[in-house]
Formats: C-alpha cells, sequence, structure tokens
C-alpha cells in the first residue's frame, strides 16, 4: 500500500490532521498554483457524485494538473465484468494518483493494497469518505479559531449517517463535548458510544432538539424517509428535526450550523439568511481541503 | 483425574493430532477449515459425545498429522475451547490451547452483503478486536461482527 493513500479518516493523526487543514487556509488564500504541472489524476467515479466529481476536479485544475477518468461506471469495461482489481491495475499505468468513489465497502481499501499509486477515497458506499470529514474539521477549524473543548451538536440520523460517525472519530482528538439528538430509531452505535466511553470523551443523548444554548457546532444531517419501518413514526420525527430560525434565539454568536447536504427537510430556509448558517461556504471549504488532500498524496506538502 | 474412557478415546491413534472440546454445531466447520476432506491421513470424526463441560462436543482424531501453530489457530474462531492433543506412541505428549491469532485472512466470510470481499475474488481479512467474545472487524469495510454471525468462506 502506498503511505500517501487516504482511505480512512483514521489514516490520518491528529499532526496530520492539523498540517492538512493548514495547508487547506494556505489554499483558501491563494487556490491558483501551478504544482501539478505535468501531473496526471485519475477520477474513477464507479457511481455518480456530480458535486464530489466536480470538487475534486476542480481543485486539480487549480493545481494546474490534468484529469482523466469516468463519472460513472455503465460506460466502462467494469459493466463487462472487468475486476475492480484490473481496473485499478490498468489505471495505475497511466496516471499520478487515484481519486475513487466506489458503490461497495472497502473498495478503496482493496484498491490502495492492488496499486502502487496514492489512492484518496472519494466514499466506499456506506463507509468512509474521509475528504467530507477534512472539510468538516476544516469548517469548525475556521469558524470556531480552534478544534479544542468544542461543544459539537449531532442531529438527525446518527445511526446510518457516516459522516457523523468519521467526524466523531477524527474530532476525538480534540476534547470535544458531544451532544446526539436522534429518534430511538436512529440512536448513535452502541460502538461509537463505548469509542467515546474509553476515549474519556464526555456525551449526552438526547430526543428533542431544543436547549442549545451551550453548543458550538450543529451538525445536521439527513433524517431519510426510507430508514424508517414505521412511517407514523417518520412524519413525527421528521417535523421534530427540522430547524427553524426562531429555534436560534438565545443560542451564542459563534454558534454555526453545518450539514453534509444535501439537505431536504431539515433545515427550514428561513434559517439561511442567518448569519450563523454555514452550510453553503461548508460546501465550498472542500475545494481547499481537497487541494491539500491531493498536494499531500503527491508528496508536495512538506511533512 | 480424567475419565479413563475418554483417555482411551482420545489415545487411540498411535500417533498424531486429537482435537477435543469442539462445539458440536461447529465440528464440521473445523472440518472444512482443516481441509481434511483433501487428506489422505486416517480421520476418525466423533460427534455429540457427552461432555461434563459443555454437554455436546465434537471430536476429531487426525493420525499421522501434526499441524503448525499458524495452521491450528485457524479455527480459533469457530472453536476457541478446542484442545489439541498431540499423540505419540499412544501416548498424550502435549497439550495445547488454541490461541486466537489477532488476524484472521481468508477464513470466514463477511457479513455485510455491500462488502467488496463478497463481489471481488480476493482474501478476506479480519482483525479480532476482542479475543473473550470473539468480535471481529472486517479489514476493507469496517463492518463489526460477533460470534455468532461468523461465517466460514
Amino acid at each position: 500500500m502506498n503511505a500517501k493513500s487516504l482511505v480512512s479518516i483514521t489514516d490520518y493523526s491528529k499532526e496530520k490532521i492539523l498540517r492538512i487543514l493548514d495547508a487547506a487556509a494556505e489554499f483558501e488564500a491563494r487556490p491558483n498554483r501551478e504544482t501539478l504541472k505535468g501531473k496526471v489524476v485519475a477520477t474513477l467515479f464507479f457511481e455518480p457524485s456530480t458535486r464530489t466529481r466536480l470538487s475534486f476536479e476542480t481543485a486539480i485544475n487549480r493545481l494546474g494538473g490534468r484529469v482523466i477518468g469516468f463519472s460513472d461506471a455503465a460506460n466502462t469495461s467494469t459493466s463487462k465484468g472487468e475486476t475492480l482489481h484490473d481496473t485499478i491495475m490498468m489505471v495505475s499505468n497511466y496516471a499520478d494518483l487515484i481519486v475513487m468513489r466506489h458503490p461497495l465497502d472497502g473498495a478503496a481499501r482493496y484498491a490502495s493494497e492492488v496499486s502502487s499509486l496514492p489512492i484518496i477515497n472519494a466514499g466506499d458506499g456506506s463507509n468512509q469518505h474521509p475528504t467530507q470529514t477534512l472539510l468538516d474539521l476544516y469548517s469548525i477549524y475556521k469558524t470556531q479559531g480552534t478544534l479544542e473543548n468544542l461543544n459539537i451538536y449531532m442531529v438527525g440520523d446518527l445511526k446510518y449517517g457516516r459522516t457523523v460517525h468519521s467526524l466523531l472519530m477524527a474530532m476525538s482528538h480534540f476534547h470535544p463535548t458531544f451532544t446526539f439528538i436522534a429518534p430511538s430509531e436512529l440512536e448513535m452505535p452502541e460502538q461509537y458510544k463505548i469509542f467515546c466511553w474509553e476515549n474519556g470523551i464526555e456525551y449526552r443523548e438526547k430526543r428533542d432538539l431544543d436547549e442549545l444554548g451551550e453548543a458550538d457546532i450543529l451538525y445536521m444531517t439527513r433524517v431519510q424517509r426510507e430508514r424508517f419501518q414505521d412511517l407514523m413514526e417518520y412524519e413525527r420525527v421528521k417535523d421534530v428535526y427540522c430547524l427553524k430560525n426562531s429555534m436560534l434565539d438565545g443560542t451564542k454568536d459563534t454558534l454555526r450550523i453545518l450539514h453534509p447536504l444535501p439537505r431536504v427537510g431539515e433545515i427550514d430556509m428561513d434559517v439561511d439568511a442567518n448569519e450563523k448558517a454555514y452550510y453553503f461556504q461548508q460546501a465550498k471549504n472542500g475545494l481547499y481541503v481537497r487541494q491539500a488532500v491531493i498536494s499531500d498524496a503527491l508528496g508536495m506538502l512538506e511533512d | 483425574m480424567e475419565d479413563s474412557k475418554k483417555e482411551m478415546l482420545v489415545a487411540a491413534i498411535e500417533n498424531g493430532t486429537v482435537i477435543d472440546h469442539i462445539a458440536s454445531e461447529k465440528l464440521f466447520e473445523v472440518v472444512s477449515i482443516l481441509n481434511l476432506a483433501h487428506s489422505s491421513s486416517e480421520i476418525t470424526i466423533g460427534n455429540n459425545l457427552k461432555s461434563e463441560k459443555q454437554g455436546a462436543k465434537g471430536i476429531i482424531k487426525i493420525a499421522d498429522t501434526y499441524f503448525a501453530p499458524d495452521e491450528i489457530n485457524r479455527i480459533a474462531l469457530v472453536a476457541p475451547n478446542a484442545v489439541l492433543n498431540i499423540i505419540k506412541d499412544y501416548k498424550v505428549v502435549e497439550k495445547r490451547k488454541i490461541e486466537i491469532p489477532d488476524h484472521v485472512i481468508d477464513i470466514i466470510r463477511c457479513f455485510n452483503p455491500k462488502c467488496i470481499t463478497n463481489h471481488e475474488p480476493m482474501q478476506t481479512r479480519f482483525d479480532v478486536i476482542d479475543k473473550q467474545k470473539m468480535i471481529v472487524k472486517c479489514h476493507y469495510c469496517e463492518s463489526v461482527m460477533e460470534q455468532n454471525q461468523i461465517k466460514i468462506k
């Protein structure tokens, strides 16, 4: 495996995370560079994800690199039955770096073992999406000035939402206090609560989205209808977990609201104008973080 | 003192290995993991034998065969309580407990249908995260499986 790969957020140490965030700040100050001139990056999207692909490809282009790849496996030899192994071997002949998204869990880890090139995981099924986590961290870092000792409220689907699990693992380096707000069907899984307990991280669990006065970060997630067996319960929960502007009265001035997007109904549009709404800037931060991750994978950030 | 009948049962081969204290329902999984179907050694298999320790147990006797630790520890996932008796000249010269390995390579199958290992011709790999409770984590999809969810590949 190439040591520069980023498959899971746990591949990065605390120091590495901070180095990436510092680099992201530099890219934000000056995004257009020529550091990737002469480099070819393959973006292999075995399942479509326009938002993530455009963010990666913009990052590569702004660094002066070139992009090859595909945005949907339907037009590739994968649809003829080629194994992932063979596709990765073939692409490894052409590119300097592979960015990949795949519908199956663990695909990126496997690719990183098959290829001699560094692999950046742009999402493997419902497993990991580490650049999403890094952009969440960067957004927190940028808006709070620090990652240490923050009150993080996670709201919505805490059971299946991979973004909250990865964020929890990554934040564990920085002495957070967590508040998990979810319906009983979508509670934070036991393994993550055990992880908090083992690492001395304080957390509490709530059912209702209220009493937000202590929060530094409100991390909202999508509550998906298909997660519910009882649709009546969904209808009830859907409204309970909708953030409205009036609910932000009495919250800290420095509170920021994050959401991995796309949102459906979890954040009322009347919140958008509030300066505490940060989800659109959050998405933009992904560009700088990806510039940093790509540069690191190609050995262009000093260690 | 051990029951003398049982001692006889265990020692009834001249040279070889007796694997004792296998849970009855896991006996044939052990046979499969050790690939005994393709062995040309003399093999005696007993199952549903009464055991004071575990109710019903299985036992496998393999003549003229000794296993390397790596080889035998593969059965830890399904038979963590198994005991290995090394037989020489009709005598038990060594009794060994199974050691639970840190990693399990290409023995079990991931229970996550969306795991890459269930779609590619590749080895599976699990990290044993709790040796007491036999909880394993897939190296690829990161799913956590408990002992009762473990299936042999």
